[in-house]
């Protein structure tokens, strides 16, 4: 049985990570087509660096990313913390609120941002659709995940310590940033870290956000691939690839650094 | 906080911390919605703007077209086989990497993909699946004519399950570590075979994690479209295909706001389900 159990294991694991190795494979191979292995060459990856574009589509993916996690990190945890600590009318329909953006298909989010900027466009002729829409839109999904994270680091917070320092005469705000802030500092973390990857990972919202002139990462990838596979693409996913295993080591190595 | 402040103190520190994130919520998430509902109600103009009259034409042409009830059962068959398919492979694998030494390493193998970008996992797909690509040149080394796996729903669906099994595999894995291991040793005295034994003592603690797992696979795999869009070749149609085609080359965007609230409907069903079953608590463990 055990045996059973450790085989199914290893043969899923290999279904993981059957595709990413032939990517990382073929992105070394001479050959333009097919998957036989006809010599090593890094002249994909040259390539892939002379073209000057993608160079741009990751600094509008970065700035995506970047601005969206500051402002979705920041209101996330101020949204979490009052959720928390006050009860008030409407607290139950916000918190319903709140599961929308996880719960609804990203193609349903996507298209609803759409319609609310064409409205507001109709309107007053403002905002047409670019890096900065794009944004907005991934803020808007980008808050529930930090809320949610933020509030299950909050909810195991003895609220004695936050009473003690108003006790002590600490303000509301002192008692934020001196006593819970620190304390929730590691929920606040890993929220940010997952709102940022979501938005280096989003390609449907973006889809139906971005303009002429806002393309990112994911909608390059989407665009070449509809038009058929190339090895500049296997060199861009291998580099990708080995982004997201490094960062995910380095935060691994981080966290039980700490513990 | 404590009890004695005044009713402005407050409303003021609500302000403050819920305000602009409730703000932000009303005004991209709620009032968009109410947009999406309303649009949905409209006609199509000459350039595919939305015009008025007014009313329910656009589900009455939804429910009364086969094609269109087709897309449905479609989008709810592959998403329903492919999850299925994900908790066959998955559950198992939550145990095995809970009960390992490695599981910290084994864990961290499961998230990697999961992290990898969206759109290059679709793309390996294409990669392993194309004419020249690895599948056939497995099956021309055995001596059959090569298939034509791209487009084709077996690929929709290998790439739907490979996409989401982390998805259902971490929530799992999560339920697996607080299982109680007292009871299946209980099972043993009282004279349960182990598959009784796993069945009645350790199945039933895995429940809450199963029905979770189930749900964040069961969501994204009937409302996508990029995954049949890239391997399905335009020929495996999606509520998902449905609605950016109305919203991209059809330039439909009433009918397209109509497909986008039957999904809707869909899901808010399935979660007031789970919420029936699970209970409040059951949503947090969504996330």
């Amino acid at each position: 049985m055990k045996r059973l159990l450790s085989l199914h294991a290893w043969l899923v694991f290999a279904f993981l990570y059957l595709p990413i190795v032939v990517i990382v494979a073929l992105s070394f191979n001479q050959s333009r087509f097919g998957v036989r292995f006809t010599g090593f060459t890094f002249d994909w990856y040259l390539r892939l660096f002379s073209n000057e574009r993608i160079l741009e589509y990751l600094t509008n993916t970065l700035i995506v990313a970047v601005v969206s996690t500051l402002v979705s990190t920041i209101l996330g945890t101020l949204l979490a913390v009052g959720l928390v600590r006050y009860r008030f009318r409407w607290q139950s329909a916000l918190r319903y609120l709140l599961y929308v953006p996880v719960v609804v298909p990203d193609v349903v989010m996507g298209i609803s941002l759409l319609l609310l900027f064409d409205v507001v466009r109709d309107a007053i002729g403002w905002p047409r659709l670019s890096l900065f829409t794009i944004i907005l839109a991934h803020i808007s999904f980008q808050i529930s995940y930090v809320t949610l994270v933020v509030r299950a680091r909050l909810m195991l917070l003895d609220p004695v310590l936050e009473e003690a320092a108003q006790d002590l005469g600490a303000t509301p705000w002192r008692t934020f940033r001196e006593v819970t802030l620190p304390l929730i500092m590691p929920g606040v973390i890993s929220g940010a870290l997952l709102a940022f990857s979501l938005s280096l990972d989003d390609f449907v919202v973006t889809f139906f956000t971005a303009g002429p002139g806002s393309t990112t990462l994911p909608l390059y990838i989407y665009s070449s691939v509809k038009l058929g596979i190339s090895p500049e693409i296997h060199a861009l996913s291998t580099l990708l690839v080995g982004t997201t295993i490094l960062v995910l080591l380095l935060g691994n190595l981080f966290w039980r650094k700490r513990a | 906080m404590p009890e004695a402040v005044n009713p402005r103190q407050h409303l003021r520190r609500l302000l403050v911390t819920v305000g602009p994130g409730a703000l932000w919520l009303v005004v991209f998430v709620f009032i968009p919605t109410l947009i999406v509902f309303v649009a949905s109600l409209m006609s199509r103009g000459s350039l595919g703007q939305l015009v008025p009259p007014l009313g329910l034409h656009n589900y009455i042409r939804f429910f009364s077209d086969p094609l269109f009830i087709e897309i449905i059962g479609r989008s709810l068959v592959i998403g329903f086989w492919s999850t299925l398919f994900v908790v066959l492979l998955g559950y198992p694998l939550a145990f095995y990497i809970a009960r390992s030494r490695y599981k910290e390493t084994l864990l961290l193998l499961v998230v990697i993909p999961f992290f990898t970008n969206f759109l290059i996992r679709i793309y390996a797909w294409i990669v392993v699946f194309q004419k020249e690509g690895l599948v056939n040149g497995l099956i021309v080394a055995f001596g059959l004519p090569p298939a034509e796996l791209l487009p084709s729903t077996l690929a929709v669906y290998v790439a739907t399950v490979y996409t989401y099994l982390p998805f259902f595999v971490l929530p799992l894995y999560a339920a697996v570590e607080r299982i109680d291991w007292s009871q299946l040793e209980a099972a043993y005295d009282l004279g349960a075979k182990p598959v009784r034994a796993f069945w009645e003592a350790i199945f039933p603690q895995t429940i809450p994690g199963l029905f979770a797992g189930f749900l964040l696979v069961f969501i994204p795999a009937v409302g996508t479209f990029v995954i049949a869009d890239l391997l399905g070749g335009g020929k495996i149609t999606l509520i998902g295909n449905l609605i950016q085609l109305q919203f991209g080359s059809a330039q439909n965007w009433a009918f397209g706001s109509a497909a986008s609230m039957v999904l809707m409907a869909m899901v808010l069903l399935g979660l007031w389900l789970y919420a029936r079953t699970q209970g409040e608590k059951g949503l947090d463990r969504l996330v």
